[in-house]
């Protein structure tokens, strides 16, 4: 059976030419980048030449901006530590409703430990409420986390507009923004922003699992996260990880490579996905309805059935796709991102979201196009709400 | 992901007994959409006492699924009385067992049977004996009791009763319950 991989929202395949890119450096460039012979410098070169395409990627000004991490989670973690012992006497924070748990769960730590903290809302498309977040900055606010774009839904926030309006309250808040789902999708032009700090992993734009960087602000100083020898300017203590550093340089071109006709492709794709959907299955509702999002992504709520059913059947079909994202299975509380925007509870419970990649061919789509809808009405034949789905139906005609 | 037995796949894949009876003679319903599951079963019972016919409607979970399918199973060619002994554990087992945070949805199961006897029987199920938190099988009257026996705050009283400390989608439920009591 052909695997029909729409997940791409929580990790990607890694590019061939991305796999042949790092293998030497495991047997063949294998020096320490600290080192002082020939072969450490080649490492120590492949560093720097990574750091600097993922300047260019995260449209930095210079490659010391970059500071390469092992993962997105760690680049937040970085980022929101390091600018609350910047703002050391401030003891507020904002972020948003929607964030990933990498930024909601720290948040909860820190509320237990002094701060007092401040969540942002979306309205019923999933875009950002701007004035609640003006309203909420005071002096004595030390950070804003507001993600670029959400892993549920696509939606887009303009974090452009965001860093600008903080500073102009309060030029002494940071910003960070986790930028982990705009990475090769969105171009991004940071040295043109006020953000302070913004995360990305290489995992979500086809570089392995377990890579991450973390965009510093020139001038910005922050104390390390990992305290050793003089790695990353002594901001990232450990051994660099060599091969998978050259990986997510090597990702980082590919993406950057026809972007705009890659994203063309995608985007096609995604909305002849969304579209088919819609049209073919009665009880089916759009969830990712903000005006501005990622070319990929698409969540769809499946009224009166449950997702998990629906992705193990899909599953069967070789379809991967997932309800609420992939840290949240294992937890069968409703998604907190489709909760705060207030999708209908006859969905919330059946909504799924479908990412692609550039991977992503046509014939995927229109397999899925044409095999969901029987899912579906398997699935809605089990359903004790009948009359209600009857309903449904007869609007829809 | 889950780790689902065999038997588990094999019921939600091709559930058995799907569907409504007509003319039923008992149907009892566990569970709601705001929850995220809800069981519907309906019966057919013949003048012995004896369940002849089962059949069920599910929104759920692959496990919430394969607990009413095989429920129906179990079920049908025994009496009242001895449908009445069917624990939530016997069907887990009967499906070579579910994850733990799944359990409830064997609960589930058992509630709804309860109820399709009940309403069989024609007697109203007392609200004490409603069940609020189906992981750790917590009924109302569990939650008043711990209450009585000095529990004051919601902490304390899921502590007490273990609701709300499984999957803990009955949480808020169980919130707005204990400061209902309290308030009293
Ligand atoms: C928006 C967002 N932020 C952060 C992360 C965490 O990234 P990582 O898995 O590299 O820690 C993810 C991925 O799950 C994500 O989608
Ligand atoms: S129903 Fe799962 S913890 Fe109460
Ligand atoms: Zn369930």
């Amino acid at each position: 059976m052909k695997l029909i991989y729409l997940d791409n929202n929580a990790t990607t395949k890694v590019d061939e030419n991305v796999v042949s890119s790092m293998l030497p450096y495991f047997s063949e460039k294998y020096g320490n980048p600290s080192s002082i012979y020939d072969l450490a410098h080649i490492s120590h070169d492949a560093i720097q030449e990574a750091r600097e395409t993922i300047k260019d990627f995260m449209g930095a000004e210079t490659p010391n901006e970059i500071i390469f991490t092992s993962c997105g989670t760690e680049s937040a973690n970085m980022a929101i530590r390091g600018a609350l012992a910047i703002n050391k006497d401030k003891k507020h924070i904002i972020t948003t409703e929607v964030e990933h748990h990498c930024v909601l769960n720290l948040y909860k730590e820190l509320e237990e430990n002094g701060y007092e903290a401040t969540y942002i809302g979306v309205n019923e498309c999933g875009e950002l409420n701007l004035e609640e977040l003006k309203n909420a900055i005071r002096p004595d606010t030390a950070l804003v986390s507001v993600m670029h774009a959400n892993n549920e839904t696509g939606a887009i926030f303009p974090i452009t507009e965001i860093a600008e309006v903080v500073k102009e309250i309060n030029p002494e808040t940071l910003v960070f923004s986790d930028c982990v789902q705009v990475a090769g999708k969105v171009k991004m032009n940071l040295k043109e922003t006020k953000v302070d700090f913004a995360s990305i992993s290489g995992h979500k734009f086809h570089a392995p699992k377990g890579i991450g960087a973390l965009y510093i602000k020139r001038r910005v100083k922050i104390p390390p996260l990992l305290i050793g020898g003089h790695q990353e300017r002594m901001l990232r203590a450990g051994t660099e990880n060599v091969p998978y550093i050259v990986a997510m340089g090597e990702a980082a071109k590919n993406c950057m490579q026809n972007f705009d006709e890659k994203i063309k492709k995608i985007t096609y794709l995604r909305d002849k996905l969304e579209k088919g959907i819609l049209d073919n299955v009665y009880n089916a509702i759009l969830n990712s309805k903000a005006e501005n999002k990622v070319p990929n992504t698409t969540n769809i709520g499946f009224q009166y059935v449950e997702g998990e059913l629906i992705l193990l059947y899909l599953n069967d079909l070789g379809i991967c796709a997932s309800s609420g994202s992939a840290c949240t299975t294992g937890d069968l509380e409703a998604s907190h991102v489709l909760r705060a925007q207030n999708v209908p509870f006859t969905a919330l419970h059946g909504s799924i979201r479908f990412s692609l990649s550039h991977n992503t061919t046509e014939e995927e789509i229109d397999y899925v196009i044409e095999n969901l809808p029987k899912v579906i009405n398997k699935i809605i034949e089990i359903s004790p709400f009948q009359k209600e789905l009857k309903e449904l139906k007869n609007k829809q005609c | 992901m889950w780790e689902y037995t065999d038997k588990v796949k094999e019921h939600f894949k091709n559930p058995k007994n799907v569907g409504e009876i007509e003319n039923p003679d008992a149907v009892g319903v566990a569970g709601s959409l705001k929850c995220g599951d809800q069981l519907k079963l309906y019966l057919k019972i013949d003048e012995n006492n004896v369940i002849t016919d089962a059949k069920f409607q599910t929104f759920g979970c692959g496990s919430a699924v394969a607990s009413s399918s095989i429920l129906t199973e179990m079920v049908i060619g025994k009496t009242i009385e001895e449908a009445k002994k069917i624990t939530n554990k016997e069907i887990a087992e009967m499906l070579g067992g579910l994850p733990p945070a799944k359990m409830h949805c064997s609960v589930m199961g058992r509630e709804a049977l309860e109820a399709a006897i009940a309403n069989w029987e024609k007697v109203e199920l007392p609200v004490k004996d409603k069940i609020v938190c189906q992981c750790y099988d917590v009924s109302l009257g569990d939650i008043a009791k711990s209450i009585e026996e000095g529990a004051s705050t919601v902490d304390e009283v899921m502590e007490k009763t273990g609701a709300g400390m499984g999957c803990m989608k009955c949480r808020n439920f169980v919130k707005d319950i204990v400061n209902k009591e309290l308030q009293k």
